[in-house]
């Protein structure tokens, strides 16, 4: 009652803690109150955009990501792990398609928005599923299959069979010694430039300016992953950073697929564990015929490229979010392996 | 009769007080099939809490993703695993057809049909029954079968009972990783491997069939795995029978060494005791104790058996048509039939050059009439010049103490 009274006194788009921290989730994506206008993704006040330096592939969905601090709070800095936020907080992360890949701005259609709820008990994952009017999201527990129709990279219709994760499945990937947690917001990722409306900055600058983080160390300690796609970057680099993020929430000691001895997290240094001359395990037909999970200088005898070539469930990785073809990584990581001795 | 009356009464309102007493805690969640019957079992194991069963009336449901639960103290019941089945046959995404990654959970008469990858998984569960299940492809075996019927991996004090496997491109029952584990009663036929327990601790299997696989059941340690060193293994009172499928693995697993016609094969483990089963028809071979042949870069890896412990089995028709490189290697050294227990002799060379310690030698202690080869192979390799292997028996005479019966806490009665 006394939550419903002050509700009504608050500013028009403000978060609302309530919905963040309340046992059970809101059923409208709108009572977090996270956006100004959510149809353009514009955040309310409070709420700070970020990008990270390479992101999971996500059948070529946009995702625009958004962070929450509560008021007077600030997330702890961490050299290797997400960081640690405090509880109020949340991570909000919005699926969109373009209507044409090759005009990423134009015609944006918003599928869902995830949010990852910062509790006194640990983070909480929801989905909220957009709805054909773009006015509202709905809370979708069970996941949701949305046929997306564009047009591709290559100018070709495409069609997705876009998956909305279900609660479960959240944890699926966000997992670390059987907990949820973030995964994007890792210095490494973060330490990288986004444009801000009031110009360029360094995230992790603006995010301490802003008072919403504290702990970080000079710049120059601070490590930092290349972005992916950026040539002028290291091969080993471009590929350990893809790996890092569309891998190794799972493939890592306290991931979901410790049991593999696969590991391939940013900061793995065996050789064996990073699949050089590594047996498989449990692959089944995901082996592809192929006896190592990577054979280097030879992709084509790689069980990892294998696997990150295939659509088809059972034998693709990653085993979730992803239905499409994401042909630039294959190249990537075929150039990758090649030029092992 | 008034005295008859009054009990009767009694006894209602005792069964009211009861019924309201276990209502309280914990809630029927019935899920029925039709149209949207797989939303509402999806949605039943995310949204079951602690205590609740999950009630699969018998039926048809269509599953397009894979199922999970992550609720401590849930059981998922079913009417009956040839009633209530669960069809992954238009699967699109995930691992798995159910993966469990909660603790004291039970998985209860259902099946699970062809999944795209593994069957029903269970990942860093605590107390995790599975029983009278059946998972099964329903084309028989293929390579493109999923890898593992019922998968428990990293968990532990599972009891896996009453379940039927049959299709698995790689092992039907398949315990990795694991400590504290029975499987019994259970069925695994027309698998690569029937049944395996692989980088396991303290596992009792018994009271199986495994048939018409190509291996019936697999004791296995491999390197590179965050546990090895699988130790303290009882197999016992099993039918390991005409296993005869080709092998159907998909080439880079393991199990894709294994030999068409392999009865039971323990690689690279500690103090297993294999005793009281009915071996038949195996054509390779009956019971195989050997080393792990590839190459590996891991330092803390056991690649040959520590102390196997043979006896008291039942050997009938066997080794009269080895088969695969294996099978081979085996029968040109051994000739045809293999005998009943082939030892590869792998000894690591320092042992080679000195003796091995009593708990680590290999013991056989069989009826009269029972056939035995050491193929005195050293260190993965055939010996370079020209060794007749050695068939006496008698030289493993001598037994180990036998590990204490598994128990488990979801047995305890409590």
């Amino acid at each position: 009652m006394l939550g419903a009274l002050l509700f009504q006194f608050l500013p028009a788009h403000a978060v609302s803690i309530t919905a963040i921290l309340g046992d059970k989730p809101p059923r409208h994506l709108s009572e977090f109150g996270f956006f100004e206008d959510a149809r353009t993704q514009k955040p309310a006040e409070g709420v700070v955009p970020f990008a990270i330096n390479t992101p999971l592939f996500s059948d070529h969905a946009l995702k625009f990501r958004f962070v929450h601090v509560p008021e007077g709070k600030a997330v702890v800095y961490n050299p290797d792990e997400a960081f640690e936020f405090p509880v109020g907080s949340a991570l909000v992360k919005t699926f969109a398609f373009p209507a044409d890949l090759r005009s990423p701005d134009k015609d944006v259609r918003l599928i869902e928005t995830r949010v990852l709820l910062r509790h006194e008990d640990g983070w909480h994952a929801w989905a909220y599923l957009w709805n054909e009017e773009q006015t509202e999201a709905v809370l979708k527990i069970a996941g949701a299959r949305v046929p997306v129709e564009l047009t591709g990279h290559d100018g070709k219709p495409l069609t997705i069979d876009y998956a909305v994760p279900n609660k479960n499945q959240c944890k699926g990937c966000h997992s670390f010694s059987g907990e949820i947690v973030p995964l994007g917001p890792k210095a490494r990722n973060l330490n990288g430039e986004f444009s801000y409306e009031g110009g360029p900055e360094n995230q992790l600058s603006h995010w301490i300016a802003a008072g919403i983080l504290k702990g970080v160390p000079k710049p120059e300690e601070v490590p930092a992953v290349p972005d992916w796609q950026d040539e002028n970057a290291p091969l080993d680099a471009r590929a350990r950073a893809w790996l890092d993020v569309n891998c190794a929430h799972c493939h890592r000691r306290e991931g979901p697929a410790s049991n593999s001895g696969l590991f391939l997290t940013w900061h793995e240094d065996d050789p064996v564990a990073l699949g050089m001359g590594k047996r498989p395990v449990a692959a089944g037909r995901g082996s592809g015929g192929r006896k190592f999970d990577i054979k280097p200088g030879d992709p084509d005898g790689s069980i990892l490229l294998y696997r990150v070539e295939s659509v088809e469930p059972g034998i693709m990785m990653p085993e979730l979010g992803r239905s499409q073809h994401n042909p630039e990584a294959v190249e990537l990581l075929r150039e990758w392996i090649a030029g092992m001795r | 009769m008034e005295a008859l009356a009054r009990f009767c009464v009694r006894l209602v309102q005792l069964a009211a007080v009861l019924l309201t007493t276990i209502s309280l805690q914990a809630a029927e969640i019935k899920v029925e099939p039709g149209a949207d019957g797989s939303e509402q079992l999806i949605e039943a194991l995310i949204m079951a809490q602690p205590g609740d069963t999950v009630s699969i009336a018998a039926g048809r449901f269509e599953l397009t993703d894979g199922l999970s639960l992550d609720v401590d103290d849930v059981t998922v019941s079913g009417a009956g695993a040839d009633a209530t089945i669960l069809s992954f046959r238009n699967q699109q995404g995930s691992g798995e057809g159910l993966l469990v990654t909660s603790d004291r959970v039970v998985l209860q008469d259902f099946a699970v049909e062809d999944p795209k990858g593994d069957g029903v998984k269970s990942k860093g569960s605590d107390q995790i029954t599975f029983r009278n299940l059946r998972v099964e492809w329903t084309n028989g075996p293929d390579e493109k079968n999923g890898a593992y019927g019922v998968y428990p991996v990293s968990s532990k004090n599972v009891l896996i009972e009453g379940v039927t496997v049959r299709g698995a491109s790689d092992a039907g029952i398949y315990v990795g990783q694991s400590e504290n584990i029975i499987v019994r009663n259970s069925r695994a036929e027309y698998n690569v491997a029937g049944i395996e327990i692989e980088n396991s601790f303290r596992a009792d299997v018994h009271g199986n069939v495994a048939t018409h696989n190509t291996g019936g059941i697999l004791i296995f340690d491999l390197p590179n795995l965050p546990v090895q060193g699988g130790h303290d293994i009882r197999v016992f009172d099993n039918e390991v029978v005409d296993n005869d499928t080709p092998n159907f693995a998909p080439e880079g697993n393991i199990v894709g060494i294994v030999p068409k016609g392999m009865g039971i094969m323990v690689m690279a483990n500690r103090n297993v005791h294999v005793f009281n089963n009915r071996l038949s028809g195996n054509g390779t071979t009956h019971v195989l104790i050997a080393a792990y042949p590839n190459e590996y870069e891991d330092e803390n890896y056991m690649f040959v058996p520590r102390g196997v412990y043979i006896h008291d089995n039942e050997y009938g028709e066997g080794g009269s048509a080895p088969e695969g490189e294996v099978g081979r290697l085996i029968s040109d050294i051994s000739g045809v039939p293999v005998p009943d227990i082939v030892w590869d002799g792998v000894t690591r060379i320092p042992e080679y050059l000195s003796w091995v310690a009593a708990e680590d030698r290999i013991y056989i202690d069989e009826a009269e009439g029972t056939t035995f080869v050491n193929l005195k192979m050293i260190s993965q390799t055939i010996l370079p010049w020209s060794v007749s292997p050695d068939k006496d028996i008698s030289a493993h005479k001598g037994s180990l103490p036998e590990p204490e019966p598994v128990t488990l806490p979801q047995e305890s009665g409590a």
